[in-house]
């Protein structure tokens, strides 16, 4: 066990005799994305594993350990990491975890001092907690953001949306089951072998192996009847891992739907973007708002080269433009709603219906805050503008059971068969209607 | 060919076999008592019986039908599906069907495009909510159906879920509300959810078909139905069968699919695999002499009696006035016990208390002279009125003092009852801390009754057929409509009734242990703890409650008695030398009559319930303060700077001679901090604001068919309908920024959010209420304590007021944010003499704080009146944050609002004559963060932290209790290190 640190404050901090020493724990949110993440982290000096336990026991560690009026993926996280301190498989003194912060105004900042509190109710008060931000909370001299590994998350990030969207579409109609799932894995290993040659970014390299990952799900041999599309957006913990959702992806993939996930770049975007829309709305310094401006344009950047890779794949569809979803938006919020996913959420919505997927599973832990407003609260102004558009709201919590869930799915995706009969049956009402609608909300 | 269609519901099977045509050839209806999968075969049988083997279309539908379906391989009709095919073909032309099932409610739109809703998960059942409020009132839903019809009046009942609903009908109930006023009251509440929850600000209008059995079978819930949504008898439509019509629409859509022989689909239900039971636990007992030795282990803890007959002397009346159940207990001057009563108590507590009053008096004759009685339990006031008892004790008092008598040493004592669980701590002989438990699990033990009930079996029963079940269902920790769902899911993996016994037995526990104590290792529970209350007489209670702490604990073999025994010990340790008890002559001609009527004496308009009794006693209930119970006026007197606070923001004058016009302002959330600075802002450009006025009922019901999230919290729902109240006032401006940010007022904070409901809700109702698209609604992103702010203000004007200049924004900028620093001096400086004036006198003084949208009356339901009637002053917590200094924190302190609390807790800490009173309202997700908090900055330095969760609920009996614990164990505290504060003036 190392000496442990306290800053002044008292709190704990992750020394650099601990990141010689310690495994650091991160609890699992997208599978695809967390190889290359992990990868970035592990190249920073750091020994990390992702927690991929899914048992009942992690359930039940956050509720003894966590305020149980919490939101769902706290409970879920926490409950995650304490699981694993108590499961015996590591060495607790030689232990550290990592949770994400971003800083905004809803709860989720608040995720690393309830794990915090958590860990003291269960014994752990040695185990340190390192926060992952971009906003410059908690320091610790055992882990810094250096540059080339912010250039490999970002990098990471790209291709783990590549990969994901990519896959999510042809693993619907492959004819050869699990040549998807084999490609996903030959370019997870590829890239992740490549990364530690890569110190700064390098945007050919990228282009080379996003054109490379085109290429090979273009030559993967589909077939079959068309597929209900069903759209995924949500709080971010439950939108994605498959702990908070009850393996929603795959539930919907078992009902004969095809699946479209929103990638995670639009939402780190959005955090971006929002420092520079704040000083639109409220004023302040022009330097803070320059440097967000750099920050946000250069990650756009790399949006546009995964875009325009993208659509060298064959048969596939390509993901929406930052700017354009953010316009989509115009008239049902303003840009100042960021707490949580914010404007995105909502945005994210039309961009789906915009692109032809209207059925769409929003997803939300149980009371969610930002979601009363930017989920079931911009539902109705959503469905004014695309009557076709069949939205289900569902809620996860430690209490919700999945046979309520996949009843409330099943009507969604009924709905989602019916219409797509009628399109077939060639009625073409449905469709023209909505754009036309639409079109005229974007007039205004 | 014909055409099966098996509809299998939470609580019922239906099934209907129909011809080409449609035609009805066989139906059956029957609660299948969570034996589905028998049910299914003998109706199949009788299918057979009539049909013969033949070829059909056959498909199951249904909430509990999905897993029967999938095992046994046979087609499924999801049941909304099912529903709207039944209706586009059977009654053609409704524009919306309503539909209420066991536990499912759906609203289905017809038109341009069919849009379906089902109630979420957060929305109470219907059918089974109904049931359960019918097993409150001792009858069958028939007859509660049949009280309703008779009903005149309609109390307000909270339409949310089923558990909040009971916690208003059951203080009715005890008061003495007329049972027919809450029997339609009841069937109201199920109307206003299903408007409220489901509909969402689309309109149900047009031709509305009503669907489903409680629909089918109780005709006073369609007639109010009707009422609310004012249908004319052509629009409201109930079809002949409409119990039947999933399964009707099943069957239809079953054409779909391939036909099946009968004798086939009976041969594949039957087979259908039993898949492996997923969440289930280890048995409670793995044999009987585990069970014989546990039940010896506990026998010990009895008390002795003594025979009435033959008893001379002293004798003492303990009464416990539950909220389902009334307990007696009369004990001889050595506490044995002369007699006991537990039962029960009908919906009419009155009476079931004067039998047993009747009993007793008899019973003591002339040998036995009763020394004293006390009463404590939500019946406490009523009966003392009623019956001349001669103490009231707060229930935590008693609960201790019975505790005590067991187990001496005793340092933690759980009480679960009907409706609620009681645990606290007990250190240094005074009860220390108090948990309640929040409106949103309470009612666990009448839960598992109503729901032996409605499977039907007796409590006991059932509770014993879960002590040998082999795999109990693992059935969560949450509230009891979850559980509901839970059950349904057990049921579809093939649980047995035992399983769900068991597991129910269990869930009670873990929610005790996790949801209300929040323990995370039975260390934290003391070594000598005494479980008690009815609830623990279930075996399979008391054994998961051992086996989930560890640990053994004492359950005296009077568990369902001890508030009533408690009630008793004190009388006895009073010491009066008779007790003035209600005579054996007055009782026999006692009489008790109730009528509604409201109270003048404020705005507020309360609805009372006045009890006559015999001797021109009275009592009066349903107010939310003294004054219309015929009450002391002393409470007027005590400072409570809430009272204050809500005075000088409704005293805000308007001008008088406009120059730009009229603005509304709604009166909700961040508007009671930043109203003084809008206000002195728009009269300073010459702009006259229309406050909305201040919540009530009325105006949450204006605007409540426009909330799109039943789960967000009450301040948040109110602005609906103080937006309408606006409108409805003829404003055409209406002006409600968007705030992310707040005032930075403390330089230790993180950041200044507000929440993000607080922060978002004006875009919110843009986005729902179509009446803010028929006026200018003003809803920027303005954050007046930044910088630059006058320009972004002028910015946000100018288009409004094309003639204003930046020169008058500056000015009425500067002006306003003047008027907003008098508005916080004026509080601190109140809260100062509040506290200067309490010190005076001796007087405790509570700060109670929460968020400054506390102080509304409709939010806080009268919580500060009631401790000024305590005799306790009342100051904000921004009256002495500013005192306080709470560093370093173990949260993100990056909510305004938040930091006033963190520093207000800190200075109460350290201040003797204070304590910390936090408000939380049901669903604000951040007071999650802030309460833990706050509870470690208190205990931290021997305080009490106490919190009341409030919500629409009207009813203030659960804050009462814990508000009396909380003065109870402060003199408790008091006396144990020698001060004397008198609470009492």
């Amino acid at each position: 066990m190392a000496k442990l640190v306290y800053d002044k404050e008292g709190r704990l901090l992750f020394t650099k005799e601990m990141a010689a020493e310690y495994t650091v724990l991160v609890p699992q949110m997208l599978p695809i994305h967390f190889e290359f993440i992990t990868k970035a982290l592990s190249l920073g000096g750091l020994k990390v594993e992702v927690l991929n336990t899914t048992h009942r026991g992690i359930i039940d560690a956050g509720l003894k350990h966590v305020h149980n009026d919490i939101c769902f993926p706290a409970l879920l996280v926490i409950g995650q990491m304490i699981d694993a301190l108590k499961s015996g498989k590591y060495d607790v003194h030689k232990v550290a975890l990592m949770i994400t912060q971003t800083g905004g105004g809803c709860r989720a900042s608040n995720y690393i001092h309830l794990l915090r509190k958590g860990l003291i109710k269960a014994g752990y008060d040695f185990v340190p907690v390192i926060s992952l931000n971009l906003s410059g909370l908690e320091s610790n001299p055992g882990f810094r953001m250096s540059l080339p590994m912010i250039s490999r998350l970002i990098c990471g990030v790209v291709y783990g949306d590549a990969l994901m969207w990519l896959s999510n579409h042809s693993r619907a109609y492959e004819l050869n089951v699990g040549e998807t799932d084999a490609l996903v894995k030959k370019w997870t290993t590829k890239i992740s072998d490549e990364m530690k040659h890569t110190r700064l970014p390098n945007r050919r390299k990228v282009r080379e192996n996003l054109l490379g990952i085109a290429k090979d799900f273009g030559n993967i041999k589909m077939g079959g009847e068309p597929k209900p599309r069903v759209g995924v957006v949500g709080e971010i913990y439950v939108k994605f891992a498959p702990l908070g959702n009850n393996n929603l992806e795959r539930f919907l993939r078992s009902e004969g739907a095809e699946v479209v996930v929103p990638g995670l770049m639009d939402f780190i975007i959005f955090k971006v973007d929002n420092r520079v829309e704040d000083s639109i709305i409220y004023g302040g310094k022009a330097v803070k708002k320059a440097v967000a401006k750099i920050l946000r344009d250069y990650i756009i950047g790399y949006q546009n080269l995964l875009r325009e890779c993208l659509s060298a794949a064959d048969g596939y569809p390509v993901p929406a433009r930052y700017a354009d979803i953010k316009e989509m938006v115009r008239g049902f919020l303003g840009y100042g709603n960021k707490m949580g996913e914010g404007w995105l959420l909502t945005a994210e919505m039309l961009e789906l219906i915009h692109s032809g997927v209207s059925n769409i599973v929003c997803t939300q832990p149980f009371g969610c805050l930002p979601n009363h407003i930017v989920g079931k609260g911009m539902m109705r102004p959503v469905r004014e503008a695309n009557p076709t558009a069949n939205i289900v709201a569902i809620d996860y919590d430690p209490g919700t059971t999945s046979v309520n869930q996949e009843n409330r799915l099943k009507l969604m995706l009924a709905n989602a068969r019916k219409a797509l009969e009628r399109q077939r049956a060639g009625d073409p009402s449905t469709e023209r209607q909505s754009e036309q609608v639409e079109r005229e909300t974007v007039a205004k | 060919m014909k055409s099966l269609g098996i509809d299998v519901g939470s609580t019922t099977v239906k099934a209907v076999l129909i011809d080409e045509t449609g035609e009805i050839l066989y139906k059956r209806y029957e609660r299948h008592n969570a034996r589905v999968r028998e049910l299914i075969a003998l109706i199949l049988e009788d299918v057979i019986k009539s049909v013969g083997p033949v070829e059909v279309h056959a498909a199951v539908t249904g909430s509990a039908g999905l897993g029967a379906a999938e095992r046994a391989k046979l087609p499924f009709v999801q049941e909304v599906v099912a529903s709207s095919t039944a209706v586009e073909k059977f009654l053609p032309g409704t524009d919306a069907v309503v539909e209420l099932g066991g536990e499912d409610a759906k609203i289905i739109f017809f038109g341009q495009v069919t849009e379906q809703r089902m109630n979420g998960t957060c929305a109470g059942g219907t059918g089974a909510f109904i049931d359960q409020m019918a097993t409150l009132m001792d009858i069958t839903a028939d007859e509660l159906n049949e009280l309703a019809s008779r009903a005149e009046k309609l109390y307000p009942i909270a339409s949310r879920c089923g558990v909040f609903a009971k916690t208003d009908v059951q203080p009715l109930l005890n008061q003495g509300a007329r049972r027919e006023d809450v029997a339609a009251s009841i069937l109201q509440a199920v109307v206003n959810q299903t408007i409220a929850g489901l509909a969402q600000g689309r309109k149900i209008e047009g031709n509305v078909a009503f669907l489903g059995g409680p629909l089918a079978f109780l005709p006073e819930l369609g007639k109010l139905f009707v009422k609310t949504l004012k249908l004319t008898d052509e629009q409201a439509r109930f079809p002949k069968d409409g119990q039947y019509f999933v399964a009707l629409g099943c069957a239809v859509e079953a054409r779909r699919f391939d036909p099946l022989r009968l004798d086939e689909v009976a041969a594949r239900l039957d087979k259908a695999e039993e898949i492996a039971p997923s969440g289930r636990l280890a048995p409670l007992f793995a044999s009987q002499s585990e069970y014989d030795e546990f039940t010896k282990r506990h026998a010990q803890a009895a008390v002795a009696t003594a025979d009435p007959a033959t008893y001379e002397g002293d004798a003492w009346l303990g009464i416990d006035a539950g909220s389902t159940t009334t307990k007696l207990v009369l004990i001889t001057d050595d506490a044995r016990i002369l007699y006991s009563y537990y039962a029960p108590n009908r919906g009419d507590p009155v009476e079931v208390l004067r039998e047993q009053l009747l009993e007793v008096r008899r019973l003591l004759g002339s040998r036995i002279k009763l020394r004293g009685s006390a009463v404590t339990g939500y019946g406490e006031e009523l009966m003392c009125a009623a019956y001349g008892v001669d103490d009231g004790i707060v229930e935590t008092v008693a609960h201790y003092t019975a505790a005590r008598f067991f187990e001496p040493q005793v340092d933690y004592i759980i009480d679960i009852g009907g409706q609620d669980m009681k645990c606290f701590r007990v250190h240094a002989g005074a009860i220390d801390s108090i948990m309640l438990n929040e409106a949103c699990s309470s009612g666990c033990g009448s839960f598992i009754e109503t729901f032996a009930k409605a499977i039907g079996h007796t409590t006991p029963e059932f509770a014993k057929l879960g002590l040998f079940g082999e795999h109990p269902a693992d059935l969560g920790s949450r509230c009891t409509v979850f559980m509901n769902s839970s059950v349904k899911q057990a049921q579809k993996e093939g649980a047995t009734v035992a399983d769900i016994s068991a597991g129910l037995s269990i869930s009670v526990v873990k929610n005790a242990l996790y949801k209300v104590i929040r323990v995370a290792d039975p260390a934290e529970i003391g070594e000598h703890v005494v479980v008690q209350g009815g609830t623990f007489l279930n075996d399979a209670i008391l054994r998961a409650f051992e086996r989930e702490l560890g640990r053994e604990v004492t359950r005296p073999a009077i568990a369902g008695l001890m508030g009533a025994f408690g009630c008793a010990l004190h009388a006895r340790e009073v010491g009066r030398a008779e007790s003035g008890l209600i005579s054996l002559d007055e009782l026999e001609h006692f009489e008790h009559t109730s009528s509604a009527a409201r109270c003048g004496l404020c705005g507020n308009n309360c609805t009372l319930t006045v009890n006559k009794f015999t001797g021109g006693r009275r009592f009066i209930t349903g107010n939310r303060c003294e004054r219309g119970a015929g009450g002391k006026k002393s409470a007027e007197e005590i400072p409570n700077v809430y009272a204050y606070k809500l005075e000088r923001l409704q005293n805000i004058k308007p001008i008088d001679n406009p120059t730009r016009g009229e603005i509304g302002i709604p009166f909700v959330l961040n508007f009671f901090d930043t109203l003084p600075f809008w206000s002195e802002f728009f009269a300073k450009i010459g702009v006259k604001v229309v406050l909305s006025g201040t919540s009530d009922r009325n105006i949450y019901s204006l605007g409540q068919d426009t909330i799109p999230s039943d789960t967000v919290c009450y301040p948040a729902k109110l602005v609906h309908g103080h937006i309408q109240a606006l409108v409805d006032k003829g404003c055409g401006r209406i002006f409600y920024p968007c705030a992310p940010y707040n005032n930075v007022e403390y330089d230790r904070a993180d950041n200044y959010y507000n929440c993000p409901v607080v922060a978002y809700y004006p875009e919110l109702i843009a986005a729902n209420m179509p009446v803010t698209k028929t006026i200018e609604y003003i809803d920027p992103y303005l954050v007046y304590t930044r910088k630059g702010f006058a320009k972004k203000a002028f910015e946000a004007f100018k288009p409004y007021y094309p003639d204003l200049t930046f020169g008058e924004v500056k000015a009425a900028v500067k002006a306003a944010r003047l008027a907003d620093e008098q508005f916080r001096s004026d509080i601190r400086v109140q809260g100062e003499r509040a506290i200067a004036w309490a010190r005076a006198r001796g007087k405790r003084i509570i700060v109670l704080s929460g968020r400054p949208y506390h102080i509304d009356p409709e939010i806080n339901h009268g919580i500060d009146r009631l401790i000024t009637s305590l005799g306790l002053a009342v100051v904000t917590e921004e009256a002495v944050a500013a005192q306080g200094n709470a560093a370093p924190l173990h949260v993100l302190n990056q909510w305004s609002y938040h930091a006033r609390l963190y520093n207000a807790a800190e200075y109460v800490s350290r201040t003797g004559d204070m304590e910390f009173v936090q408000l939380v309202s049901f669903g604000c997700g951040i007071d999650a963060i802030t309460g833990d908090e706050l509870r470690s900055i208190l205990e931290s330095k021997g305080k009490f932290y106490t919190q009341v969760k409030i919500d629409e609920i009207t009813n203030l009996g659960a804050a009462k209790i814990r508000l009396r614990s909380l003065v109870a164990a402060m003199e408790a505290r008091d006396r144990a290190s020698g001060k004397a504060v008198s609470a009492r003036g």
